[in-house]
């Protein structure tokens, strides 16, 4: 069992005392990142609506980019995967990586092939 | 040739005998679980995504779906969603803090914490429960039309919803439910919704103020609105009165998001409700010392890891599904 426990968060910049200590710092941190995005999903603020990067608007980008923050805190500090070895974290981190962006790539893009069949084809599907 | 185990295993790492991932075989095939498991929502969530980019003009807005909070009257969008949200973090936490105190070896701390836990666990499974008859039973209703389109109301003044229950005319009109016991033995019909299709389209003609919304999202990122002209003229294609949401369909708009929506959350529900249950047993085994006899608490710590990953998946579905 993995009794050291690796104490600093974000890159060093934050060092805690104890592992009891960095799991009531993660909790404030998650917290405040969720708070972020239902203040920014209540108010949607106008300016990133309507601003889009990629084909999609920029507030979707904040919102996938900020879970993925969590994903990863929740992931390396409770699930301990930071004090894991390197080799175990890479194998559990990386295939579902890789699957998964392949998967979403492929299905979104067949996605708005059919949705462009069903606005540009002689089909009515609204009737 | 190398025998199995030698005594030099240290030196060869892949040679047998010791622990090349520096996990034990209990972790190690909890974390093969929670990636196959992981997979199998990313394969959920892709497929939601595929729908949605199908039909994205036509996708309902969470924000207007999910508004409501128990024992509140009123419209808050997204907020009972991140209580649910907090709580499920909150038990994450307690039960990191279980983990750690299984390594120091304090039982008691570990059976309060344990306890938490699953009272966290129970509290958002509750919420989900409540979550979802709320949305079955649906709240101002639509018309659906002869393409499978849902119609909304909505009043002109105020710009508010509208209710069909609010504008629609009592008629003297005899609505039987077709039952298999009355009809052809494999015709059936679902409950009948509480005013009829006629007593909505004569309570609109008699109504000026309230118009057709659409399902198609317009430019500014919000359903398109009638004139009373093109509503009433929209009215003709209306085939029933849709209360409400199951499988087949619901008035909130597309009716694959009712379907993901059950499949998703009901899957994740369902998820958290198995670790509430795996979470008792190991709380009631901690209460009866088994891990203090054998002299760790690494289940603790294998159940913990299941935990977190109900947490891990939750914040992706509460993104996918009410945030974008």
């Amino acid at each position: 069992m993995a009794h050291e426990h690796k104490l600093e968060i974000f890159r060093g910049l934050l060092k805690f005392k104890s592992n009891t200590q960095k799991i009531w710092g993660v909790l404030i941190f998650l917290s405040i990142v969720t708070a972020v995005e239902v203040v920014l999903g209540i108010f949607k603020p106008a300016f990133l609506i309507g601003t889009s990067f990629l084909g999609m608007k920029l507030l979707n980008w904040i919102f996938i980019i900020l879970t993925l923050v969590k994903a990863y805190y929740i992931a390396w500090d409770f699930m301990h995967l930071r004090d894991e070895k390197s080799s175990l974290r890479r194998a559990i981190v990386w295939t579902p990586i890789f699957l998964v962006s392949y998967l979403v790539f492929i299905l979104l893009f067949e996605a708005t092939y059919i949705y462009d069949i069903f606005k540009t084809g002689f089909l009515a599907w609204e009737f | 040739m190398d025998t199995t185990v030698t005594t030099d295993s240290e030196e060869n790492v892949w040679g047998g005998g010791n622990r090349p991932l520096g996990a034990s075989y209990g972790k190690l095939m909890m974390w093969f679980f929670i990636v196959s498991d992981a997979l199998t929502f990313s394969g959920f969530l892709a497929a939601y995504g595929f729908s949605r980019f199908k039909f994205i003009e036509t996708w309902p807005i969470a924000d207007e779906v999910f508004t409501h909070v128990p024992f509140f009257h009123g419209n808050y969008p997204m907020i009972y969603v991140a209580f649910m949200t907090f709580i499920l973090i909150m038990s994450s936490v307690t039960m990191v803090l279980a983990v750690d105190a299984g390594h120091k070896m304090k039982q008691n701390k570990v059976i309060i914490y344990m306890f938490l836990t699953v009272i966290g666990g129970a509290i958002f499974v509750g919420s989900q429960a409540w979550e979802w008859a709320t949305f079955i039973k649906g709240d101002y209703g639509a018309l659906e039309t002869k393409g499978g389109r849902i119609l909304q109301f909505v009043k002109a003044d105020s710009g508010e919803r509208a209710a069909v229950g609010e504008f629609a005319v009592a008629l003297k009109e005899e609505r039987v439910r077709n039952t298999r016991d009355k009809g052809v033995w494999y015709t059936d019909e679902a409950a009948l919704t509480s005013v009829s299709l006629n007593e909505v389209v004569a309570g609109f003609k008699a109504d000026p103020n309230i118009l057709i919304r659409t399902e198609t999202i317009n430019e500014e990122g919000e359903k398109t609105l009638l004139t009373r002209e093109q509503s009433l003229n929209k009215l003709k294609d209306a085939v029933r009165v849709v209360e409400g949401a199951n499988l087949v369909r619901n008035e909130y708009g597309s009716r694959l998001f009712a379907d993901f929506f059950f499949f998703i959350t009901g899957f994740h529900g369902f998820h958290v409700f198995s670790g509430v249950v795996i979470n008792i047993i190991i709380f009631l085994n901690v209460i009866l010392g088994t891990y203090e006899k054998r002299g760790h608490y690494e289940m603790v710590e294998k159940v913990g890891l299941y935990w977190h990953f109900v947490d891990l998946v939750w914040v992706f579905v509460f993104t996918f599904f009410y945030l974008v």
